[in-house]
């Protein structure tokens, strides 16, 4: 295990508790608490496979200073009860310092790991001290001993119980307050945590969103309209926020009988004129990928979504991994160019969604938004993202003059075409999955399929991406080249290093099809050390990467599945100790 | 019927052919669905850029490039997604759906089912030729059980299902039979089932000349409906259960509303999306 980072800026802690038990709803509140008293924060969850009633964790990162990671290790481990706890055992790094406190009543039940660990422990009887309480819960105390341990304001902790519980009623909130309350007291007794270090700066111009929610933003900051979709863990929540948000601005979400249906329905809206997208993960990617190929035939603009989780096949889905990049860039049939961009924060779902849309219509192509569950899920404090000036914006056709004919795959230097919106005088035209010649008539001749090819590929190959193919920090000759949600911890790992001998740079590519090879090599330029970064267990993106540029020999890989997040210590040993051979 | 439709035609059948010279081959049933589409259209006073043709893939998948109106010939089996994106998406369009038997009833099965319960307002014309064209002769969901071929030999052993009673479980406001055989009372039904609300299912029996030459004899086969189209979906359930695979006309015409959720009318703007974010 890594060594514990300096933390001294950061808290963090884990609430655990079998399903029911209100632990990710405790969470929510702490977070919104920490965020109204102007921290900022991270909380992700982790479940264990049941539907309802399974163990449940709410794993939370408090700072004066944006979260773009999880920690390498806890302070602090709060558990209900004892149910299948063992199961977070590997997700949650424990060290002498940390404080666990368990559920005094079910003593028996602590797991060996935590009787034989190295942590401090303490006991709080919950159960009893809640059953004291009308309409007490455990998780109300949890909050308030967490609250007290850590030095959250009591007045922000209320206000966010009060805001949690407002369509509950007064009763419940008062229950509630009492438990917090009750919580609060007995943390005296408890062995001390580390205090929240001061809040620093102004806490207006902050959001507290989900990626999930980001994306969906993004999207519709984009122009997106019309969304069909089937629900999928861990994308379901971009759909469930764009459903009533669409409505509100005009536009439409339907829910379609699978994603066969999902992407073919998106395509049709978008053929119709109106900005489309789907959101799904790695299943729904796989059955989608046949009609994401018409759209590249076609030339109809779509964006796919796809809030990636372990595979393959049903594989984890509450559980991230970046292991749907092959399938992304190489699964449609035929020499098929499209867009592949890369989210590589929570913040950072919005740009990347919105520019997607943007990329989409511009090229009229489908463009695939790698996102993954350790994004989409996940909540955060974040500065609010400037909302950049990408719009949908289709170049369309309008109704040609007397004696001329409307070409919908007319030949141009840019390989775009102007795209008619039926209802258009005089375009009438068949979009085509068939090979076409440049007014669409379907044709299977050798000159007109190498025609068509090199219109489709021009279009993506020549667009001008600007600097936004990649997001680059840091300084020094040794570069960690990542992508998605790898950088957070790169990110961390760079600023714990900055200004020491072993100070690196980052390049975190959110442009991968087409792959940005030039832009790439100057990144690279003068490297003394490269290491690879990422979050699968084949190494998907060293090979994507050796495909597309010249890697120096002596190149580093850090290569781990999921579901285990990559954490800062993790990269920072790495930079400092190389790759253990 | 509005009162536009009964004025004198200002489009004529002609007006929504393209140039293009359909691959069919010669006898093929499917020259006079494409006739009686372009005439439904024409009698409908339909501009041909309000109106779009979608479909899959299959010989009579091949409709829309061979029409004058927008359209979209997408992949195999999707065609009813496709065409469904397009009309929640634009409502103002007139949205036909061309399919055949194995491209509607086999790989998009599902398609059809959940394109008959959520009753968006589309006209679904299957081209029936209980054969699969195209790949040049396999037997498909409406196949005889013993219908001999390279791929089944002796037969594929499984009885055919009825897609009009499956049309009405499933909840198409819409259910007709024509003959391609007979351009004009084709035109007529689709006609009729344009001007229907919701999903309106069209089968029409479109022999395939080439793979199922014994199909000769349906010109001998079909006849005409002899009871009027009833809304009682009780009734229509026994009679479609029942009826021998020929009888022509439109059996059934239901009242449910159809899909067609509001679009275009913001009450927010995205600042407003946005402010719910902010701490
Ligand atoms: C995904 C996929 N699978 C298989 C095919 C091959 N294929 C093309 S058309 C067709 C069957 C068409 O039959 P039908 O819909 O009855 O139309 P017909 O040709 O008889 O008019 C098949 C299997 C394909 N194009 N795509
Ligand atoms: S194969 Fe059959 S269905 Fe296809 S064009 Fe020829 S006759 Fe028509």
């Amino acid at each position: 295990m890594n060594q514990p980072t300096d933390n001294t800026t950061s808290i963090s802690l884990v609430l655990a508790g079998s399903g029911g038990s209100g632990v990710i709803t405790a969470g929510n509140m702490l977070l919104a608490a920490a965020a109204k008293a102007g921290w900022y924060g991270l909380m992700t969850r982790s479940a264990g496979p049941q539907i309802r009633g399974g163990e449940a964790a709410a794993l939370l990162r408090l700072s004066s200073e944006p979260v773009s990671a999880q920690p390498d290790r806890y302070d602090l481990i709060i558990a209900l009860d004892w149910l299948n706890f063992e199961r977070f055992a590997d997700e949650i790094p424990l060290d002498k310092d940390t404080v666990i406190i368990g559920d005094a009543s079910a003593a028996k039940k602590t797991p060996a790991f935590v009787t034989e660990g190295p942590a401090r422990r303490g006991d709080i009887d919950f159960k009893s001290m809640s059953k004291a309480i009308p309409g007490g819960r455990p998780n109300m105390i949890a909050l308030g001993t967490i609250g007290a341990l850590i030095g959250l304001p009591e007045d922000a902790l209320d206000a966010a119980l009060s805001d949690a519980l407002a369509k509950r009623g007064e009763d419940a909130i008062a229950a509630s307050r009492a438990g917090a309350e009750a919580g609060r007291a007995i943390a005296a007794e408890m062995p001390a945590t580390p205090k929240l270090p001061t809040p620093e700066g102004e806490k207006a111009g902050r959001w507290l969103i989900s990626g999930n929610e980001a994306a969906g933003l993004g999207a519709i900051r984009g122009g997106v309209r019309f969304v069909a979709a089937y629900p999928i863990t861990p994308a379901t929540e971009i759909l469930e926020w764009m459903s009533p948000a669409l409505t509100k601005v005009g536009g439409v979400l339907v829910q379609a009988e699978d994603e066969l249906a999902s992407i073919n329905m998106a395509i049709g809206g978008s053929y119709g004129g109106v900005p489309a997208l789907t959101a799904t993960s790695g299943p729904g990617l796989a059955l989608m990928t046949e009609a994401i190929g018409l759209a590249v035939a076609s030339e109809v603009p779509v964006v796919i979504v796809d809030v990636m989780r372990g595979g393959p096949s049903t594989g984890i889905p509450t559980k991230s991994e970046q292991s749907d990049l092959n399938m992304a860039l190489y699964a449609l049939p035929g020499d098929a160019p499209h867009i592949v961009v890369a989210p590589n924060s929570i913040r950072d779902c919005v740009f990347t969604t919105q520019w997607s849309v943007h990329l989409a219509e511009a090229m009229q192509t489908p463009a695939i938004v790698l996102s993954d569950q350790a994004l989409g899920q996940a909540k955060s404090v974040i500065a609010a993202p400037a909302d950049i000036a990408f719009f949908a914006q289709r170049e369309t056709a309008t109704t040609p003059a007397e004696g001329e004919e409307y070409q919908r795959y007319a030949v141009t230097a840019s390989g775009v075409s102007p795209m008619a919106v039926p209802g258009t005088p005089g375009c009438a035209y068949t979009a085509d999955g068939l090979e076409h010649n440049p007014r669409g008539t379907p044709s299977g001749g050798a000159k007109d399929h190498h025609i068509q090819l090199d219109k489709r590929q021009r279009k993506t190959d020549d667009f001008d991406y600007g600097q936004h193919w990649a997001d680059q920090a840091g300084e020094g000759d040794t570069v960690v080249l990542t992508w998605g949600s790898c950088t957070g911890p790169v990110l961390e790992a760079l600023d714990n290093l900055a200004g020491t001998e072993q100070s690196a740079r980052m390049v975190s590519m959110r442009l991968l099809m087409p792959a940005p090879k030039e832009q790439l090599a100057n990144a690279l330029e003068g490297a003394k050390r490269v290491i690879v970064v990422e979050q699968t267990h084949s190494g998907q993106f060293m090979g994507y990467l050796r495909a597309n540029i010249d890697l120096p020999k002596n190149v580093e890989h850090h290569c781990t599945p999921g579901p285990l997040p990559i954490r800062p210590g993790d990269i920072e040993t790495l930079i400092k100790e190389g790759t253990p051979s | 019927m509005t009162a536009e439709t009964a004025l004198a035609p200002k489009h004529s059948p002609r007006d929504y052919k393209s140039d293009i010279k359909p691959v069919w081959c010669p006898g093929c049933g499917d020259y006079s669905v494409l006739g009686s589409i372009t005439k439904a259209f024409s009698e409908l006073n339909l501009d041909p850029e309000n109106v779009a043709v979608i479909s899959g893939i299959g010989c009579s998948s091949r409709i829309p490039a061979y029409t004058d109106c927008y359209g979209f010939h997408g992949v195999h089996g999707r065609s009813l997604p496709l065409a469904a994106g397009l009309k929640v998406a634009r409502p103002d369009m007139t949205v036909l759906v061309a399919s055949g038997d194995g491209d509607g009833f086999s790989i998009g099965g599902n398609h059809f089912m959940h394109a008959c319960r959520r009753n968006v307002d589309l006209t679904y014309v299957v081209m029936d030729n209980r054969v699969y064209g195209m790949t040049k002769g396999q037997a498909s969901p409406t196949t005889e059980p013993d219908w001999d071929n390279a791929l089944t030999p002796g037969g594929s052993g499984i009885s055919p299902f009825r897609p009009l009673v499956i049309a009405l479980a499933a909840g198409a406001n819409f259910i007709a039979r024509g003959f391609s055989g007979d351009q004009n009372g084709t035109a007529k039904l689709l006609k009729e089932a344009i001007e229907h609300p919701g999903f309106s299912f069209v089968q029409i029996l479109s022999p395939c000349v080439t793979f199922r030459p014994d199909q000769k004899t349906w010109k001998d086969d079909v006849h005409d409906a002899a009871v009027d189209p009833t809304d009682e979906i009780g009734r229509a359930a026994r009679r479609l259960m029942t009826d021998d695979g020929f009888n022509t006309g439109v059996l059934y015409k239901g009242e449910r509303e159809a899909f067609q959720p509001p679009i275009g009318e913001a009450t927010a703007t995205v600042a407003d999306l946005e402010g719910k974010f902010a701490l």
